[in-house]
């Protein structure tokens, strides 16, 4: 029996390193004092500091930070309305919707960013800010709807009817119970959705123009160039800063739960 | 009851108005652009053609095709192979211990896959880690080639898509129910059975979601098969995109979409039948 526990700690051991050997390397190297080399040369900030200074860097990263709040809230919103409305009640093309979420989850990524690009062409929507904020928005979209629904399920029913029969009006209803109780997990949502505009680089890369810089596309391209050595230090602190999140997110989500 | 129906009315008009025009209205502008003809100033223009699909049947992209799916295949039986028995190991644990090692998956499934793939080139590369290490073991006397091959590609696809895999197995093997092992042993069937007869067939509901909640990324992770396979590895992400962005060839991209869309809706369905009326049925990890 220790055997068999130990074979299996082993090997949990062995998929966790596999895991995060490679984003731990990287952090390393981000201090090392030496451009490419694997062998270790001494610590520095050297790498932090040119990021600190790149200035082009900064306008990205605070191109990403307003989108990824901007999309994350409207996303929120109008996940909630699309959580409550499929939770509460029995409409035309329920179905169609409930079919229309799905579809959008599993489509391929590549697939969703080629069909907006096709949109904002048609209706001439110059590529930029807003395109980027409506795609970003759509595919944050389902993922609070799914966050926000399987906690809506997991309420007591009794709680709404009795409002109901106290005279509440919906709009109420959604003010002052639905949303007092939901807010753990649509905060848990904005984070989530944040980090997931803070980290796209699929359907970004279709619909971003060539005005509106933002981090992940930057650090794609510096990626593929693979010429400067700060990148270490980039990817280290976008790295850490979505961990921040999503932490933070889950926590929230688990404190209520 | 009148009064109350403003709230709903505005609900259904926001997310109905949302999901139409920028979910509906663009799959479905992704379908007509396929039977339209190429344009080389408005990208698309009549008449409507059926030459983008007949130019799909074309050498070299069901070669890209046929490899895309071969290294998406080889990339999710990896994943089966190596996270089965994770997810099996971590359903015995339990506690807080449990709960950690699970944000530890959920970690790597919210985080950039782009610089996952990053970081991976530093462990792969001709002077990198790995090499290092089974040079100074002695498995190997010369550095292994692994960056810019498929073989990097695959690895990059395991590494990234992992947790889509473990997720949804280790919901289901959570759910097993221990009584049932333990009446197979009781009536004599050893390990292999057990597993073959109980284990594999009520957690396949988990493996059919995390097979194809991992196949369905590896065909078309367009950067992890640029970043670390180079130039040699177009896969049929790499190809979609050029179209659109490169060439700007927009009716065979589009093409090119709804093929690959049509494919992954057979497995989906295909995913349906097989656990249809199974309560197992796992969608979202």
């Amino acid at each position: 029996m220790t055997q068999k526990s130990l074979a299996a700690t082993a090997y949990l051991s062995l998929m966790y390193v596999f895991l995060y050997l490679p984003i731990i390397v990287l952090v390393l190297y981000s201090f090392n004092n030496a451009q490419y080399s694997l062998v270790w040369k001494g610590f520095t900030w050297d790498w932090y500091r040119a990021l600190f200074e790149n200035s082009s860097l900064w306008v990205a990263t605070y191109h990403s930070l307003l989108l990824g709040a901007a999309a994350a809230t409207v996303a929120t919103g109008i996940g909630v309305l699309a959580a409550v409305s499929l939770y509460r009640y029995r409409f035309f093309g329920r179905q169609f919707l409930n079919g229309l979420i799905f579809i959008l989850i599993l489509s391929p990524e590549i697939v969703t960013g080629a069909a907006l690009l096709i949109l904002f062409t048609l209706i001439c929507l110059p590529l930029g800010f807003l395109s980027l904020l409506i795609s970003h928005i759509t595919f944050c979209l389902p993922f609070v709807i799914v966050v926000a629904y399987s906690r809506l399920v997991s309420f007591d029913k009794n709680i709404f009817e009795a409002a109901k029969d106290l005279g509440a009006s919906e709009g109420v209803i959604f003010g002052r119970i639905i949303f007092p109780l939901l807010w753990p997990a649509l905060f848990s949502a904005w984070l989530l959705s944040f980090t997931l505009s803070l980290d796209d680089v699929i359907i970004s890369y279709f619909v971003a123009g060539p005005e509106f810089q933002i981090l992940p596309l930057q650090i794609y391209a510096m990626v593929r160039s693979g010429i400067k050595p700060e990148i270490n230090a980039l990817c280290s602190v976008l790295f850490f800063i979505t961990l921040f999140f999503v932490l933070l997110s889950q926590l929230v989500l688990r404190k209520k739960a | 009851m009148k009064r109350d129906a403003g709230f709903k009315h505005f609900s259904l008009t926001v997310v109905w108005s949302w999901l139409f025009l920028f979910a509906l209205l663009p799959f479905s502008l992704v379908v007509i652009a396929s039977w339209l003809s190429h344009h080389a100033d408005h990208f698309v223009s009549l008449p409507f053609t059926v030459d983008n699909y007949r130019a799909l049947n074309n050498l070299i992209y069901l070669h890209i095709f046929e490899r895309s799916f071969v290294v998406a295949g080889i990339a999710t039986m990896g994943c089966l192979l190596l996270g089965y028995p994770f997810a099996y190991c971590l359903a015995r644990i339990q506690g807080v211990r449990k709960a950690v090692l699970i944000m530890l998956i959920m970690i790597p499934f919210w985080t950039s896959s782009l610089i996952r793939s990053y970081a991976l080139i530093a462990i792969l590369k001709a002077r990198g880690i790995l090499n290092s290490v089974l040079l100074g073991l002695g498995v190997i006397h010369q550095p292994l080639s692994i960056l810019f091959t498929h073989e990097a590609v695959i690895i990059g696809l395991i590494y990234n898509l992992l947790p889509f895999m473990v997720l949804p197995i280790l919901t289901n093997v959570e759910r097993l129910d221990n009584r049932l092992i333990d009446a197979a042993r009781d009536l004599g069937a050893n390990r292999l059975t057990v597993f073959r007869k109980i284990i594999i067939p009520l957690t396949m509901p988990g493996i059919l979601a995390g097979c194809i909640l991992v196949f369905l990324p590896a065909m078309t992770l367009f950067y992890i098969s640029d970043i670390l396979g180079g130039a040699k590895s177009i896969l049929l992400g790499n190809l979609i995109q050029n179209q659109f962005l490169i060439t700007q060839h927009w009716p065979l991209g589009s093409a090119m979409s709804v093929m690959l869309t049509a494919v992954l809706a057979v497995l989906i369905a295909l995913y349906a039948w097989k656990t249809r009326g199974s309560k197992n049925r796992e969608w979202m990890a």
